[in-house]
Order: structure tokens, then sequence, then C-alpha cells
């Protein structure tokens, strides 16, 4: 168990910088999520905590211990990989006992450890097989088992769920929190998958080309994302975005329409304004009533525990999700209202300036 | 067709069975060595390393048996301080014909090893090392049994070369019967004097047995090993 410190990270490949500074501070026993889209540096951010990429600058430090030039096998770490690197010419006994047999732990402790991660992962009756005769859940199960076993001071997940289909990643999802909650032990996980991000974090690292947009717990990045990019990246349906320009009555979108705000935001009257607003936060409205946004339906989809339209505003396609069932159909003119004090205003540079 | 054979063809096989299995086996650490460093190593002199390999390649065998008289002869310099320290002499021994060999089935015996280290998923290594194995265990431990196939293949490539070489052998350390005359060698001899057709027919379906053997072992050893490595 340890605290993790990451202090000024940069990385660059050659002339490229992939990493342009990073802070993180990870507490003992937390389980931190870097999240991003692809090619943020979420994944070489992670390899460098591992050891397996080098740092151009800056520092870590697992506990105590500055690690930046310490090789992976002397960091008390265990990585489980997307692609489960398990080897292909050890059974699951061996592959989880891989780091014991590394140490020259004794045959009998070898196989009590083994079977007692392999009882926590229900891989009992698996010991004997090689990872080609296990299914995909099985195999993800022996790679966090060969990291169990090792018994690090951290362990750090790239996107293990990946390669797995969805009902599959749900499941694991539950099994990887409820793991952590047992062991307690410090997690660093890496994924592009937000909802992965807000259902198993402590704590969101969002990062987006080489920086930290926001750090946070799940529902603080939610209800009060630091920018633009976090906000249009935490949650699904992603959140709407209306361009539109601050005037003394409200916010006056393209086509003429002014919403109306509750409260005055730190903005200049004719600056240029993103407003936004979760899908979940419009409600309908008769068609003409002041302030509500006029929309055309495009697309229907009832899930059965909701409703999610899709529909034509003014600003562009915007995304509705609806609690209850409704009976509209694609080309029904409807008018949205925004919730009171659910809505969040960006100025030109993507900054949240006001929430309302 | 077997009791057929005289004496002397009799020594040829032997001798280019030894010849191969010697060049083979005499090859194979220096070829992991080398695959390894030209994959994997990062250092000055890499490129000229791999032309170096692949010469015997492009070069015409001739061409490499007398540079192997030139610097492996009794008055080369190479040769000269094995014969003078080490009392080696290569030149018109078998163990000549066995460098020779194995010096042109070299670059085939690099190729299949480096073919296969590339195709090693770089994540299983790495993994390894956050496990606790340095780089030493990471390569005994997990690339050496992931590349085995590649290996397999190389030797028997290797090998084939060996039983198959001519040019180069015959230059280095001529046909002597009895020391250096290998099959092709005494193939050769047979189509030169009249009435040694059915000596060299003799030998050619030897020769022959002994290739398709080969490949039959190797087929099915690297059948085993895929199926052991299989990831799925």
């Amino acid at each position: 168990m340890a605290t993790v410190s990451i202090r000024d990270i940069r990385k660059s490949f050659g002339p490229v910088s992939i990493i342009k500074g990073v802070d993180v501070d990870i507490a003992d026993g937390e389980f931190v999520i870097l999240v991003g889209p692809s090619g943020c540096g979420k994944s070489t951010l992670l390899r460098m905590i591992a050891g397996l990429e080098d740092v151009t600058s800056g520092e870590i430090r697992i506990g105590d211990r500055l690690i930046n030039d310490v090789p992976p096998k002397d960091r008390d770490i265990a990585m489980v990989f997307q692609s489960y690197a398990l080897y292909p010419h050890m059974t699951v006994a061996e592959n989880m006992g891989f780091s014991l047999r590394l140490k020259g732990t004794s045959k009998a402790e070898q196989a009590t450890r083994v079977g007692a991660a392999a009882a926590s992962l229900g891989l009992t009756p698996l010991l004997d097989r090689y990872p080609r005769q296990l299914s995909g859940g099985q195999r993800q199960r022996v790679a966090m088992g060969r990291a169990i076993v090792r018994d690090p001071q951290v362990f750090l997940f790239d996107e293990p769920l990946s390669n797995l289909d969805a009902k599959l990643r749900v499941a694991m999802r539950a099994e990887i929190k409820e793991l952590h909650h047992r062991l307690k032990t410090t997690t660093v996980y890496v994924t592009h998958d937000q909802i992965e991000a807000m259902t198993m974090a402590d704590k969101i690292v969002v990062m987006h080309d080489g920086i930290v947009e926001q750090i946070g717990a799940p529902l603080d990045l939610y209800d009060s994302p630091a920018n633009r990019f976090v906000a249009g990246f935490i949650g699904s349906p992603a959140m709407n975005f209306v361009e539109g320009t601050m005037t003394e009555e409200g916010l006056s979108l393209p086509s003429g329409t002014i919403l109306p705000l509750h409260q005055r935001p730190p903005a200049a009257v004719g600056s240029a304004l993103t407003y936004g607003i979760r899908p979940e936060h419009l409600q309908l409205a008769p068609v003409g009533t002041p302030g509500a946004i006029p929309a055309v339906v495009t697309v229907v989809e009832p899930s059965g525990l909701d409703t999610t339209l899709i529909v034509k505003a003014e600003g562009g396609p915007m995304t509705v999700v609806l609690r209850e069932r409704v009976s509209l159909r694609p080309g029904d003119a409807i008018a949205l209202r925004p919730v009171a004090n659910q809505s969040h205003l960006f100025d030109a540079a993507g900054l949240r300036i006001a929430s309302l | 067709m077997i009791q057929g054979l005289s004496a002397e063809e009799w020594a040829a096989v032997g001798i280019s069975l030894k010849v191969a299995v010697t060049a083979m086996l005499v090859s194979l650490l220096p070829g992991l060595v080398i695959a390894v460093a030209l994959e994997r190593g990062r250092f000055w002199g890499r490129q000229a390393l791999d032309i170096l390999v692949h010469l015997p390649l492009v070069l015409p065998p001739v061409v490499v048996g007398y540079l192997l008289l030139l610097g492996f002869g009794r008055k080369g310099p190479i040769g000269a301080f094995l014969a003078d320290h080490l009392g080696i002499v290569l030149s018109f021994r078998w163990t000549g014909a066995a460098l020779a060999c194995a010096i042109m089935g070299f670059p085939l015996l690099v190729r299949a090893i480096r073919l296969s280290l590339d195709s090693v998923d770089r994540k299983l290594e790495d993994a390894a090392g956050t496990l606790g194995a340095n780089p030493a265990w990471v390569f005994v431990c997990v690339t050496l049994p992931l590349i085995l196939p590649g290996i397999f293949a190389g030797m028997v490539l290797s090998f084939a070369k060996a039983m198959g070489e001519f040019g180069a052998t015959i230059t280095f350390v001529s046909n002597i019967p009895g020391e250096t005359q290998t099959l092709p060698s005494a193939i050769y001899t047979f189509t030169q004097i009249p009435g040694g057709e059915s000596g060299a027919l003799r030998l050619t379906l030897i020769s022959l047995l002994i290739s398709v053997s080969a490949l039959a072992v190797s087929e099915w050893m690297a059948r085993r090993v895929r199926q052991r490595l299989s990831a799925r």
C-alpha cells in the first residue's frame, strides 16, 4: 500500500510532446482512473508509472521513493494489460504464480497463494488449463489473479475491459470494484470509457492532449465540469451545447430565441458564450412557451427505462432523455425547457464561467 | 539401393550429415545473439552488421569460399593464428566444410529468428518486468519459449542449406574423399566421370530422403510448438 505522486511529468518521443506537464496525487488505497480520448497520453502515463517508458522530465514517487530510474521489477507494482499478456506456454497456475517463482518462493507457498487468489476469483477449476482454453472473461480474471498474487503496493490497469463484450464488461466492472474494496490496494486504472470511470473511480483524472483537464470525484466532474471538454466528455449521452451571444435579456441563440438566465453571468454583453445542458435537464414544454427552445423530433429511442429523443433545435442537434414514456414521432414539433440551476456557460476559451 | 552404396559413398553421406549438424549447432548461439541484437538492439554499426550477416545470401558461394580460404587458410591471418595457437586447422578438413556451411546458412538462421522475435507480443515481456523479472529472466522465461518455432525453423534452414552447400565448400576445403567430400561434391564428382550416372542417382535419392525427412521432422515440431503457444 502506498501513495503515488506525479510531479510535472513530461514525455516526448523525439520532437513530439505526448505528455505536457501532469501533476496527480494518489492517496494510499485510492482507486484513480485516468480517462480521456485515444492519444491523450493516459496509457503512456501509466506505462511511465510502471517503468515501461522513460520519463522525459518530472518526478514519479511511490510512497516516499523516487522511482524515475528504478527498473519495473523493483517498483513493487503489478500491471494488468488490455491484451491480458498471459503466457501461452504456461498453465493458469503457472501464470498466476509467475512472480512468486521469480522470487524463489517455495512450491508449497506458491500453491497456497495461487490457490487463495484463484478461489477468490472463481478460477480454481481452471488452474491446470492453458490460456488458449479459456474464454475472454476467464483470461481477464487470470491476469488479475497474477497481479493479486504479486501482492504489490500499486495495481496498474491498462484498459483491462476493452476486449470484453458489453455484458461481461459490466460484470467485470463490478468485480474489479469489489476486489479493490476487499484488498484496498492503491490502483491506477486507464480507460477511454467514461462510464467505467464514473462507475468505478474514487477519483477521476480527465486527460486531453497531454494535459490534465480536471481531477475530481465522479459526480463532481459531472455536476461541475471545469471546462467544455470535460463537460462534453463525461456523461452519456453527452451534454448539449448551443452557441449564443450574451444580451441584456439573456442568451440570444442564432435564430433569435432568448434563453432567460436566472442570474447574471460574469460576461460582458455581446460576448460569445456556449450554453451547455445535459440531456436529462431538458423538459418538454408546450410549443411557444417563452424561454423554451423550439425543436423538431428526428429520432425516438425508447429503452424501457427512459426515452431518448434526438431533436433538431435551432443551434443544431440536441439529445433529450426523458424518464417518462412519450408518444412522440419523428417530425413532431416540440419545445424544450431547461431545468433551473442545471445549465452551464462556457466562455470562448471553453472555461466554465457560470452554472445557473 | 542402400546396399549398393560403396564405402566412399557412405563416407560422403556421413560427412555431409556431420558437417550439416555441426554447422547448425555451431551457428545456433551466435545466430540467436545476433538476431536479438539486430532486432532489439540500438547500437553503432547495427546497419553494417546487418549487411555483413546477409552477405552470404547475395555473394556467389565461390566468393565466400575464396574469402574463407584467404582468411582461414593455413597462411591466412585467422587460419595461421588458429593453427599456431590453438592447433585448429580448418582448410581442407571437414571442420572447414562445417565453417563454410555455417556461414552460408547463417543469414537464413538469423532471419528466421528475427521474424519470430518481431512477432512476439512485447506486452508479454513488459508484464514479466512488472511482475519482478530482470531482463535476462524475461528473455529466458518469456521470449525464448515464444520464439522456439522461429529457432526450429532457422535450424532446419541452416541444416538444409548445409546439406546442399557446394560452391563455398569446394572452394575452401576442396573435394577430398573421406575428409571433405560431401554429398553434393560426391554427386558432382560422379557426373564428371564416365559411367558415374548410377552413383550420382543413388546419392541424389539419399539427398532427397534426408531433406524430406528433415522437413517432415521440422513441420511436426513446429506444429507441436505452435499448438502449445497459440494464444487462443
